[in-house]
């Protein structure tokens, strides 16, 4: 089975963010695989020891991607491919990696892609479903379970925190929800025999595409950090009077009843 | 010069602080408190190859380098440092000597499982009257026909209890000038007449198992001498050179452990009504403690970079050791008095921290023993 996994290098939500003049401070930023992307690299480990086949890692970023990307080899995919933007001189959004993805998946033989749900950064759950769209393929978004038998396939989808089944064929695309599995550790043996795995780097130019015509079709207008919580409130006196109060304040304050 | 890590080596580090910032930092206290040996966690540990770091893949390790086997010291004892402590031991002391001095047979059947996580090891020099003065070894050995009979007593032995094998030394005669001669066995834990208890209550690193070693009339086969039988005393020194710069990365992850619990506490905690990081007595105790973790975290470095490019690294590992060891007791009692009543308490892990790191400056050759193998090195 060839097995094909979107990934993304993000920064690490966890870690204090900074923004300056709209623009993520990426000098004190901790950079990470998206953490929907593990799942997504984990599953392609577990169906290709079950099933056969590569799994190879595509990414679009620079070569500081490199780092995450020879972590997934490290987990134990088998190749990975860096589409670098270092030269490309549009802006670039959401439409510009799905379709440098889309262009570089029609040239291979794909059984099963797999991304994650969304990435932690800007939570748009765009790239993998237009990935899908490009190549003509069935797609799932949040799954939570994935068997393969032949061409069939069974998966379960979180819906809104209930279980959605599914069948339904390959080839196929699906983007990885939490509790899909648990991503293991790169073992040092691994991390050793990543050094040596194949890692390709392509361009735009290689895929033959034209800058302007998957230049950006959004335009970001500004980044900020969500508002400080503000302190809370203690409502005092009886129960029917702080029941009463609570309700007053919903209603006129928050404005949510 | 080049200050920037390999990917191996940031890899490995997010690994390893991954993993212990998971399945480490939250049992830590109890550990402590119970005085539990982390048997499981050390399964884990050996699955993910972090036990043969510096080991090459046919011995069963992961063929990393000294500098990624520091890192991941200083990221497990950061969220424990009485698991580094065995961690650190069972790979610099329990593992290494048989891979600089063994045979290929013995790397064969007691390295590689060691290295591929398989099982512990530990090493056997301490004794009730013989610490700093290794010299002074009471255990001895006489070949009788195809054995080594093996009588003696070692105290405070690291990890010997959970171990498959431990490197014992032990007199075997003395020089023309009346001197020791002393060599090293591999012993197997199962050997009969060989009792191992652990009846010590220690202050920290409790998390750590340490054991008392009684030899009597313990028969191992003569191949088990390890290295030239003369020569046990030089070997274990080197051993040790490499020990120091895994004890002082252990150091500086307790240092930086009980560091970040300050700085996040101190930018937290309010008195007259701003919070404490805003005063200058403060900060200037902040300042003073992130700096010497990184000028500690820099020697370490250092050493270890100088043993993986097969220079002599003997001096640099105690500066390491030395400096590390004492900056990161001044560290956690810096932070424990940020803290001030709440560091106090058990709750808040910094009292834990300088429990666990006053240890640095005491195993693996004290403060004094280091500032004597450094005035040897400057030749006095």
């Amino acid at each position: 089975m060839n097995i094909f996994v979107l990934m993304k290098r993000t920064f690490d939500t966890e870690e204090k963010i900074v923004i300056n003049d709209g623009v993520v401070d990426e000098e004190g930023a901790e950079f990470i695989i998206n953490p929907y992307d593990e799942y997504a690299i984990e599953e392609a480990i577990v169906l290709r020891d079950e099933h056969g086949g590569e799994v190879t890692v595509v990414t679009v970023g620079d070569e500081e991607a490199e780092k995450e990307l020879r972590t997934a080899l490290a987990m134990g995919a088998d190749k990975a491919v860096l589409i670098d933007m270092e030269d490309f001189d549009e802006e670039i959004d959401h439409f510009t990696v799905a379709e440098a993805l889309t262009a570089y998946l029609k040239e291979q033989d794909y059984d099963i892609i797999l991304g994650g749900n969304v990435a932690v950064d800007d939570g748009a759950g765009q790239v993998a479903p237009r990935v899908a769209e490009g190549l003509g393929i069935n797609q799932v978004t949040t799954i939570t379970g994935i068997q393969v038998d032949g061409e069939k396939v069974e998966i379960e989808r979180d819906v809104e925190g209930d279980v959605e089944k599914i069948e339904t064929s390959l080839p196929l695309l699906v983007t990885c929800q939490q509790g899909l599995n648990e991503p293991r550790y790169p073992s040092l043996p691994g991390i050793m025999k990543a050094k040596k795995k194949p890692l390709d780097t392509l361009d735009i130019d290689d895929l033959d595409l034209d800058e302007e015509e998957i230049a950006a079709k959004t335009k970001t207008l500004d980044k900020y950090l969500p508002p400080e919580k503000g302190a809370g409130k203690v409502l005092e006196g009886e129960i029917d009077e702080q029941v009463n109060e609570l309700v007053s304040l919903l209603k006129n304050e928050a404005k949510v009843i | 010069m080049d200050f920037e890590l390999t990917n191996e080596q940031k890899m490995t580090r997010d690994m390893v602080r991954e993993f212990a910032e998971q399945e480490i930092a939250p049992h830590a206290r109890e550990w402590d408190e119970k005085a539990i040996f982390p048997e499981e966690t050390f399964k884990q540990m050996g699955e993910l190859g972090l036990l043969g770091i510096p080991f090459p893949e046919k011995y069963g390790g992961s063929g990393g380098d000294t500098i990624s086997y520091a890192l991941a010291v200083e990221e497990i004892g950061k969220a424990c440092g009485g698991t580094g402590l065995s961690y650190a031991a069972a790979v610099s002391l329990g593992a290494s000597p048989i891979y600089y001095f063994g045979t290929e047979e013995q790397k064969e059947e007691h390295l590689v499982p060691l290295a591929s996580g398989k099982a512990l090891g530990s090493f056997g020099l301490t004794e009730p009257n013989a610490g700093s003065d290794a010299g002074g070894t009471q255990t001895k050995a006489y070949l009788d026909g195809d054995e080594y009979v093996i009588n003696g007593e070692k105290c405070w032995i690291t990890n010997a209890q959970y171990a498959r094998t431990v490197i014992v030394t032990a007199v075997t005669g003395k020089t023309e000038k009346g001197k020791n001669i002393i060599s090293a066995f591999i012993v197997p834990t199962d050997t009969p007449g060989f009792k191992i208890t652990s009846p010590y209550d220690k202050m920290g690193v409790r998390a750590s198992n340490t054991s008392e070693l009684i030899l009597e009339d313990v028969r191992v086969p003569k191949e088990n001498i390890l290295g030239d039988p003369k020569k046990g005393f030089s070997q274990f020194l080197y051993t040790l050179d490499g020990g120091r710069i895994s004890i002082a990365a252990l150091a500086v992850g307790i240092a930086q452990a009980a560091f970040n619990k300050a700085l996040a506490y101190a930018k937290e905690r309010k008195q007259f009504g701003q919070p404490i990081s805003s005063f200058q007595a403060i900060q200037f105790k902040l300042a003073d403690m992130a700096m010497e973790i990184e000028l500690a975290r820099n020697m370490v470095l250092k050493a270890a970079w100088l043993k993986d490019n097969d220079k002599p690294f003997t001096k640099e590992s105690a500066f390491a050791k030395l400096y590390a060891s004492e900056m990161a007791t001044r560290v956690c009692n810096q932070a424990l008095q940020i803290h001030g009543g709440y560091g106090y308490m058990k709750e808040y892990e910094v009292e834990r921290m300088l429990r666990d790191t006053k240890l640095m400056e005491i195993g693996e050759g004290t403060s004094e023993i280091q500032r004597l193998v450094i005035a040897r090195q400057l030749g006095c």
